[in-house]
């Protein structure tokens, strides 16, 4: 499987999710930077990573959704490319209108840095293959902006077609329905804020992260 | 030519920064504050001759999340 991270000035989680990436999938990934207008030939999946992406400036997201590359991500992506985005990547994602929805400051005002308990919603798609529907995990949160807003009618759509991935199983920032993690309608763009890239060996307290990447690799090789 | 965007929250959308303001506000005594929302106002420099439509649509593209937030232009001579 080849993958690739993006790289955006303020990206700070790119390595991380490099590391767990080859370490699943043993293949380096390819390192993109945001003023690159194309992907590696052959790109399997796309990681869109956290970090703080052009400082936050304007919204968050909103600078990164806007730059070269994620010109190229957004192609792929419409031409069934897996694009998986990670906290600022989640918002990154919904700022370039690959996700719906908005990604608001977090409703008690205070940056929420902890492991949290997640509900699995779907375990259908590529992405929580490895996980069973109802099953409860914990992965690290880390965010300022990640209280999911959409629309009532939006909201109702991702539940009715099942593309709520992941659902906080506790209070953490306000999200709309608890939501923590959603998919696109074609199944291919998941964007969360949790980090499942920081629980995937067992020194990081938990390797609950770890079957997003080996799901993923599964799929993606049996797509191949 | 000059213009000014106004970016705001759209009503419904909770804004806990203007929640705070108003909190601060009644820390400091002011009474009868009942709301408080916060928003953004950029301030652009514009070469003469750009239309109204050319704002609008860096508005939409770039200076609103149009899913969350309104924006209102104002010409400044």
């Amino acid at each position: 499987m080849k993958s690739a991270v993006i790289v955006f000035p303020g990206s700070n989680c790119d390595r991380d999710l490099a590391v767990a990436l080859e370490l699943v999938s043993g293949v380096k990934p390819a390192m993109v930077w945001h003023r690159e207008t194309e992907l590696p030939e052959g790109t399997d999946l796309i990681a869109v990573p956290g970090g703080f992406s052009y400082g936050d400036y304007l919204r968050s997201g909103a600078m990164a959704a806007r730059s070269p590359v994620m010109q190229a991500v957004a192609a792929a992506a419409a031409k069934g490319t897996y694009v998986l985005g990670i906290c600022n990547g989640f918002q990154v994602l919904t700022e370039t209108g690959l996700l719906p929805g908005a990604l608001l400051r977090n409703a008690g005002m205070h940056f929420v840095c902890r492991h949290v308990a997640l509900t699995v919603e779907n375990s259908q798609s590529a992405f929580t293959s490895r996980y069973a529907a109802g099953e409860t995990v914990h992965f690290p949160v880390a965010h300022h902006d990640g209280n999911y807003f959409a629309d009532a009618a939006t909201l109702d759509r991702l539940e009715g077609e099942g593309r709520i991935a992941f659902r906080y199983a506790e209070a953490v920032n306000g999200s709309a329905r608890n939501i923590a993690g959603v998919i696109n309608d074609a199944g291919n763009v998941l964007g969360l804020m949790p980090h499942p890239e920081r629980v995937v060996e067992k020194a990081h307290g938990n390797i609950d992260g770890r079957r997003m990447f080996e799901g993923l690799v599964e799929s993606l090789m049996a797509r191949a | 030519m000059k213009a000014r965007v106004f970016v705001t929250l759209k009503s419904g959308v909770l804004d806990p920064q203007g929640k705070a303001i108003q909190h601060a506000l009644d820390g400091l005594g002011f009474s009868g504050v009942n709301d408080v929302r916060a928003g953004k106002l950029i301030e652009l420099d514009l070469a003469d001759g750009t239309s109204q439509e050319q704002i609008e649509e860096m508005c939409r593209k770039l200076l609103a999340n149009t899913v969350i937030e309104n924006y209102k232009i104002e010409a400044v001579s």
